[in-house]
């Protein structure tokens, strides 16, 4: 990875202004000479903190704040404390809990044994409920547990229950959204400085507005249900300072699978991930989204981006609850800080069977694959449909692998349907997908993301190669054990479609 | 669940009551619940389907676990003993109970049991000895023993769910995930331990091992090598009355 400069220096409570330090703006790492600099930094994580303190006693005159990160922040005043520290075990109030078809039963059923079977969920306003992972099957336990998710609704009034029942036609059903992740978005459900909760690790995506969001399990859930607040370990967090102008070939998931591949699958984890720098600040928010979407890939707690005028602008129409977002301090302290020089980044996938294995989109040519699939909550936005749509349109050609075209949402179904595609005069996603021979845009939901009942849309039952919008590939993923798992931006998922290899796309897009 | 039963398969006459009496303790957690009378007692079901070869294998090391009291049983007589069954690193949810079975609701009792028999069952074909046998529903192996970063990947609570609906009582693994960690402790499942060093590399799956919770210790009878495992800590309790909620009624936090 010649071309992508990374450097993790260590931070300290103690270095207040890095300026100080004369730090260059691309400190170099032994790895990769670029540029030699005077000052050597090590290249090993160091995780410099100020010692694990027990509460801060207030001194005699008065307690002295110490700066804090946005998570800390997030919550602190979730948990209603004026001061947190990594470590603190603290119980936060939630502002949100989702659930969906795959563990709300468990989760209802737990509440039910625990609080009692005529209990009432603390807020019938705080907890959403998508039915978005195994909708569109004949499997009768998949049906039942929506039904499950139903009747619970029922009985407790929930305000927001995105229900389906005609499961043949999915736009017959009004209520009906589609992956939990991206409605949660659509529907106004996240705001900057709020807590959310779901039942799925990648509820992480929502850090992209600037709260703190993270997946937790059935028992936990159930106890949310009940109580309203959950016991969180606050997590120290990482830095990821990204800067630079995003070249026309990259998308938010090269970003991530950069970091991913940098740190390891286990690199964050217990950690919040925070992305800031002039690079996350021009990225729209389904970009920031697919970058807090994968944190999980790396272990991570969750991941932040600061609110701004995008995350205002694009909640304008979607919420009129009141937020306050929150900002780390200037003087917080930071597990270890990675820069990036986005420019000098290339197109990247991650090869079987892991979400760090990574490597150059270009390097991987020879990788013949045997189908393409776009969709989830990490590749399935209108944004990544967009995406691909820009490069079939610039080759032009006709895809040699069967290409699986899964939305996300209705709503990104009835984008593709609608939106025009910049430069090209006027025609739809839709339409350019069936130019280029891929297979209709199918029913939003999961889909074959992470397999599924066996009779799933695009579920990989047999050992194939599949580059994929996804967001892991660890064995049997996507269906078959022996299946074959290339993670990419849409850029290279589509790039790949047309030439039947693992493709950079910038065969196309330059 | 693991709390109460040093052994589900010796167990057909041991009761699951040590650890779940109710305490009556001034309520010392203030938000409200809406909280209904209800059973305290959250039993797992005792392992009937009893495997005779792992009967013949173990020389029973049998730590009963106090009488019925109103103290919570304390783990440091707690063993667990059996065949283990080695894992490399990155085992992620998707091998440990793959997607297609999550249609499957833990919190129901038929379908949790169904959920056990599929436990690991994502493991690749390299892994020749299966952890469970394919005509059976429960594990022979007691005991978990994985590299880094053990149950990666989903937030599925179906994970350690299926594990100890197997009838494995613990895991021990050189560093977990956080959300299986976290669910492991929650529901009471298996106990997540850590070793400080690569277990998974000296043992092979069938040796014979010992667990001394309070000891933090485990022992591999079938190499003669012990090691040290990083102590429980405040999770070892709650696992112990078998999971958060048993837990917060067992010490008051939730009025029973």
């Amino acid at each position: 990875m010649a071309s992508s400069l990374v450097s993790p220096y260590p931070t300290s409570s103690f270095i207040r202004n890095k300026k100080d330090l004369g730090f260059s703006a691309f400190p170099c790492t032994s790895q990769i000479a670029i540029q030699k600099c005077k000052k050597q930094v090590s290249k090993k994580i160091v995780s410099v903190m100020a010692p694990q303190q027990s509460e801060r006693k207030p001194a005699t005159t008065g307690s002295v704040k110490t700066g804090m990160t946005m998570t800390e922040k997030i919550l602190a005043r979730a948990s209603e404390k004026p001061q947190l520290s990594p470590g603190d075990n603290v119980w936060v109030n939630v502002d949100i809990l989702m659930t969906h078809d795959v563990c709300g039963p468990g989760s209802i059923g737990i509440f039910k044994k625990e609080f009692g079977e005529n209990a009432k969920v603390w807020d019938r306003e705080k907890v959403v409920i998508i039915p978005d992972h195994y909708i569109f099957t004949t499997d009768e336990r998949a049906n039942r547990n929506v039904d499950i998710l139903r009747d619970f609704c029922m009985e407790q009034n929930i305000k927001y229950f995105y229900d389906i029942k005609d499961l043949g036609n999915f736009k017959a059903n009004p209520d009906y959204k589609g992956v939990c992740h991206v409605a949660l978005a659509q529907e106004g459900h996240c705001r900057p400085g709020e807590v959310l909760l779901g039942t799925d690790s990648h509820t992480c995506t929502a850090g992209a507005f600037g709260q703190f969001a993270t997946g937790i399990g059935n028992t936990d859930a159930g106890f949310v249900l009940g109580a309203g607040k959950l016991l969180l370990k606050v997590p120290p967090t990482l830095r990821f300072v990204m800067d630079g102008e995003m070249p026309p070939y990259l998308l938010a998931k090269d970003l991530i699978l950069q970091i991913i591949g940098e740190i390891s699958v286990a690199g964050a984890t217990y950690k919040s991930m925070e992305f800031v720098g002039t690079t996350v600040e021009s990225l729209n928010m389904e970009e920031r989204m697919t970058l807090c979407n994968m944190v999980v890939e790396a272990g991570g707690k969750n991941g932040v981006v600061p609110a701004d005028s995008t995350t205002f602008k694009y909640l304008e129409d979607k919420t009129s609850l009141p937020y306050e977002p929150v900002y780390s301090d200037a003087h917080a302290s930071f597990l270890s800080e990675y820069r990036f020089d986005i420019s000098k980044l290339e197109p990247l996938v991650a090869k079987p069977h892991s979400p760090d294995n990574r490597a150059l989109a270009r390097e991987c040519k020879d990788v013949k694959i045997d189908r393409v699939y776009i969709g989830s909550c990490t590749g399935g936005k209108t944004e990544d449909f967009l995406a691909a749509a820009k490069v079939f349109l610039a080759s032009g050609k006709k895809v040699k692998v069967p290409t699986f075209l899964v939305p996300a949402t209705q709503k990104v179904w009835l984008d593709l349907y609608t939106l025009p595609v910049p430069g090209s005069g006027g025609k739809t996603c839709s339409q350019i997908f069936e130019e280029a021979g891929c297979d209709t845009p199918a029913s939003p939901s999961c889909g074959a993301c992470l397999g599924g009942p066996k009779d799933t849309y695009a579920r990989m039952n047999e050992p194939k190669v599949c580059v994929s919008t996804t967001n892991r590939n660890f064995p049997g993923r996507m269906g078959h054990k022996e299946g074959q798992i290339y993670l990419a931006s849409p850029y290279t998922a589509a790039a790949s479609a047309v030439t039947g290899y693992v493709t950079d796309p910038r065969e196309f897009l330059q | 669940m693991a709390a109460s039963l040093s052994h589900a398969s010796y167990s057909a006459t041991f009761t699951s009551s040590a650890s779940k009496t109710t305490v009556s303790l001034p309520s010392r957690f203030s938000p409200s619940f809406n909280v209904s009378t209800f059973s305290p007692f959250t039993v797992k079901p005792l392992n009937s389907t009893f495997n005779p070869h792992a009967q013949r294998a173990i020389t029973t090391i049998m730590h009963a676990t106090s009488a019925p009291s109103s103290i919570p049983s304390d783990t440091s007589t707690k063993t667990f003993h059996g065949l283990c069954y080695v894992v490399g690193d990155n085992i992620d949810t998707d091998q440990i109970i793959p997607a297609e079975y999550l249609t499957l609701v833990p919190s129901n009792p038929a379908e949790y049991e169904k959920l056990g028999s599929y436990a690991l069952i994502g493991l690749p074909s390299s892994y020749a000895t299966r952890f469970i046998e394919p005509n059976e529903s429960k594990t022979k192996y007691t005991i978990v023993i994985g590299g880094a970063n053990f149950g990666c990947g989903s937030s599925r609570e179906h994970a350690p769910v299926a594990l100890g609906a197997a009838g494995a009582k613990a895991v021990v693994a050189e560093s977990y995930a956080r959300i299986f960690f976290r669910n492991s402790v929650a529901t009471g499942e298996v106990y997540p331990l850590e070793s400080e060093v690569r277990i998974c590399e000296e043992c092979r799956t069938g040796d014979v091992v010992t667990i001394e919770l309070g000891e933090s210790r485990l022992i591999n009878h079938t190499t003669g090598k012990e090691y040290k495992l990083k102590p429980i800590g405040d999770a070892g309790p709650v696992i112990e009355a078998g999971g958060i909620f048993a837990y917060a009624r067992k010490t008051g936090m939730i009025p029973s």
